[in-house]
């Protein structure tokens, strides 16, 4: 219990203080996963509407693929590529690993799943109803496609706000691939694994209420958004 | 349309000759599950029937996808369960106008026309998802007719309306088909409101068409039994 009242009197210490590792930490985790829900979300929402307006009996082989990525456990994502970018795998040559780039791919393998899943689902519940009315309006396919993404928008902020929250906690893959470098390849989740290894408690503890403030204000941004989308 | 067949789990529909005339109003009526809705879905081009040919303006219609996109803006469909985008009033009655490519303008111009003659003015910022029923409708139709097709085709517009919307929106109908010249063929349960607005109407009855002729004939003396039996309220399905 003591642990944890220090830790939030680390966490404000920390934050006050700015600590210039702290930001550092802070400065990657966020762009480590702010780049990959963006790559993920252009992979992703296309991948999803594509998906969502096909009949289910032609996909579903692809759907029963992508529901079970969805549920990748992130040590596994991080094990296969690792192996894919180590020196001796297929990828090797492009000397990524231990790099906030092959943090980045491996986020992605985590992120894309999810919010192609979801918004697969999103856009099949209303998908044919709406591409039926924009058609009968004389839209053609492209628009029609378009007004069904336009219309699933809350359901695709809901898939984008849920693969954020499953990369920005993620620690397995990150470890695994990025290795946890210090002013390299440390975010704040390793650190905090780091950390508590180390039994430095109320640092871990500070370093995980800043990442639960730091989720915070980024979905209370992207729900915000959704709300948006909802009285828009 | 000629010859048109369309089965699901079992042959719902059979038409082996049916002509709409340009600038008419039908009523098609019959009980639930008689193929009414089928029938619209094969016109306006959404559901492709299993054999026989639809032509427009006497040339057959082809399902390839430029040439099907052309005659399907040659007509719209209202459906039975109202849509409206979420946007506002003004972007929905725009939409099928924007999907024409018409510049800014003349889009302008032309919803402000409709939104007046519809009495939706007031209302043209407002989101459309925050009508009322009736009010819903009214933009549905509006928006249907906003790139003036030549062919209106209405799938139980006043299912659960009150009183007030179903009068607004018959009005609405007579006006577009006397002003505009759109030819309108629409579904309705109610036999009433076939018989105040519709100049023809069509019977349909497990999928075939009983009867088809000028509504006071229809109405006074139905040639079928079927057709008979279901005007008078003694058809049990």
């Amino acid at each position: 219990m003591s642990s944890l009242f220090e830790g939030v009197i680390e966490a404000f210490r920390l934050i006050v203080s700015l600590d210039p590792d702290l930001l550092h930490i802070v400065f990657l985790s966020l762009s480590i996963s702010g780049a990959a829900i963006i790559i993920g979300t252009l992979l992703g929402v296309p991948l999803g509407a594509y998906l969502g307006l096909k009949s289910e009996k032609k996909t579903r082989l692809i759907n029963k693929l992508i529901f079970t990525l969805m549920g990748t456990p992130p040590v596994v994502a991080g094990l296969i590529i690792y192996l894919l970018f180590s020196r001796m795998g297929p990828l090797g040559v492009l000397g990524l690993l231990y790099t906030p780039w092959v943090m980045i791919i491996a986020q992605v393998s985590l992120a894309a799943p999810i919010i192609a899943g979801l918004t697969m689902v999103g856009v099949r519940s209303i998908g044919n109803e709406v591409v039926e009315n924009a058609r009968s309006l004389g839209a053609g396919p492209a628009l029609a496609t378009w007004t069904v993404i336009r219309e699933s928008r809350i359901a695709i902020l809901g898939a984008v706000i849920t693969g954020f929250g499953r990369i920005i906690a993620e620690v397995g893959a990150v470890m695994i691939v990025g290795g946890n470098i210090a002013g390299k390849t440390r975010v704040m989740t390793t650190a905090i694994v780091l950390e508590t290894r180390k039994g430095n408690f109320e640092l871990a503890i500070g370093l995980g209420l800043i990442l639960l403030m730091l989720s915070f204000i980024v979905n209370s941004f992207l729900y915000n958004i959704q709300r948006g989308g909802k009285n828009n | 349309m000629i010859g048109i067949r369309k089965k699901y789990e079992h042959e719902v529909l059979r038409v082996d000759s049916l002509a709409i005339k340009k600038g008419e109003i039908y009523g098609i009526i019959g009980p639930s599950g008689a193929g009414k809705s089928t029938l619209l879905r094969i016109i306006n081009l959404l559901t492709p029937p299993d054999s026989g040919s639809i032509l427009f303006h006497g040339k057959p219609v082809s399902y390839n996808g430029a040439a099907r996109l052309a005659i399907q803006r040659k007509m719209s469909l209202v459906f039975q369960k109202t849509l409206l985008f979420r946007d506002s009033v003004r972007n929905n009655v725009a939409y099928g106008l924007r999907a024409r490519g018409l510049a800014l303008p003349e889009i302008e111009k032309r919803v402000n026309a409709l939104l007046e003659q519809v009495g939706m003015t007031d209302l043209a910022a407002r989101r459309a998802d925050t009508l009322s029923g009736g009010e819903a409708q009214r933009v549905a139709i509006a928006r249907a007719v906003a790139f003036e097709p030549e062919l209106l085709l209405l799938d139980e517009p006043t299912a659960n309306l009150d009183p007030g919307n179903i009068e607004m929106i018959e009005d609405m109908v007579i006006k577009m088909n006397n002003l505009r010249s759109i030819t309108v063929v629409m579904v309705t349960h109610n036999i009433f409101q076939a018989h105040r607005i519709a100049k023809e109407v069509i019977f349909i009855h497990q999928g075939d068409i009983i009867e088809m002729g000028e509504t006071e004939k229809i109405f006074s003396a139905p040639a079928e039994e079927k057709t008979r039996a279901y005007i008078e309220g003694r058809m049990v399905y």
